[in-house]
């Protein structure tokens, strides 16, 4: 049993992610086609996620998961700052901005290693 | 415009910026997998079905961790209930009278926020009928793109400078920024934008299950009422 289940483990863990996120997918399909999209109700729903993508973004710079939570959060404000800025100057350049937050953050973090490099 | 057409303009689109941070975000998923219980066939099982990033790192966590399943389906749809505004916005810009019922069912699978921004910005600019088509074209770049970045990611991990790899990593939300940045033109989408980026932090320390869910209800009211949204007259019934 201990086996099977160590072995299928993995797959309910896929279904159980695949069923719960088409879920809400298709949750979403089916209420707007019920909300009218010169309604409040949709104008509300539209900020809402706005302010959930905003937090889950800052969040994401902030207080990242994983390897970035090794960097130290002034860092990472910075290259952020940065890419904004590079971003509005190039007259909303996509490729400039991102290019220049990556970079940003790359030599900060290889400064901060005493510029140990190979 | 015809349906290969738009399909091929999305297609262009996506070989672009939105790609390439897209497969570096997937890096980070397939270095994750090379650690895990998982298979590298089951991690890429999990970018094709999952979809969402965020989600696929939490449950690959929790499962290596040894949470059940029940915990698992929470966390997720914690995680993912972001999909659900997502959708309903976004719905109404990709249907048009012609679309069949059971298209957009099928085509939602592959809304992420990646697809999403960029549908909000382009779509509207398209004929109605060929929207779902762009769509569709532009997330069939991401959707390998992501299963190629989990595959170089897991083969990979450990042998990209640290640096590089934390600096790829940062791409996906770097990238989100300046997305959303780039349209500030209605003001109860800035408040939301605002406010949500303040509070998400605030409360990820507190309330670090709940914290998207609140933030989004919390801020995106307030900055649906800071907008305007309740002074407007309501149009027909309520």
């Amino acid at each position: 049993m201990k086996e099977t289940l160590t072995s299928w483990g993995p797959y309910i863990a896929l279904a159980v992610t695949f069923a719960v996120t088409y879920g809400w997918r298709s949750l979403g399909v089916a209420l707007s086609g019920r909300i009218r999209t010169d309604s409040l109700i949709f104008e509300w729903v539209t900020c809402v996620a706005y302010a959930l993508l905003a937090g889950l973004v800052a969040r994401m710079i902030i207080l990242p998961l994983g390897a970035l939570a090794e960097t130290p959060v002034i860092d990472r404000l910075g290259a952020a700052l940065l890419a904004l800025a590079v971003f509005f100057l190039t007259r909303k350049n996509l490729f400039l901005g991102v290019f220049s937050g990556f970079a940003c953050l790359v030599l900060l973090t290889w400064g901060r290693a005493g510029f140990v490099i190979g | 415009m015809t349906q290969t057409k738009a399909f091929a303009r999305g297609f262009r689109d996506g070989l672009s910026v939105p790609g390439f941070v897209l497969i570096s975000s997937f890096l980070g998923f397939g270095a994750l997998i090379r650690e895990s219980e998982f298979t590298l066939f089951q991690g890429l099982l999990s970018t094709a079905t999952g979809w969402a990033l965020p989600a696929q790192i939490a449950m690959v966590e929790l499962y290596t961790a040894g949470a059940s399943f029940l915990v698992i389906a929470l966390a997720v749809a914690l995680t993912n209930v972001r999909l659900l505004p997502m959708t309903v916005v976004l719905m109404p810009i990709l249907r048009s009278a012609s679309t069949p019922r059971w298209l957009p069912y099928v085509a939602v699978h592959w809304l992420a926020i990646t697809g999403w921004a960029q549908a909000l910005r382009v779509c509207p600019e398209l004929p109605r009928p060929v929207r779902i088509a762009y769509f569709m074209g532009f997330s069939m770049v991401l959707w390998p793109g992501a299963m190629l970045g989990t595959l170089l990611g897991y083969f990979l991990a450990g042998s990209v400078p640290l640096a590089v790899s934390l600096g790829l990593v940062f791409l996906n939300p770097i990238y989100f920024m300046l997305v959303f940045a780039s349209d500030l033109r209605i003001k109860a989408r800035v408040w939301a934008l605002g406010l949500g980026a303040v509070l998400g932090p605030l409360l990820h320390l507190y309330l670090p299950d709940m914290s998207l869910l609140v933030t989004g209800l919390v801020a995106g009211s307030l900055a649906f009422v800071i907008g305007g949204g309740l002074s407007r007259k309501k149009q027909g019934a309520s």
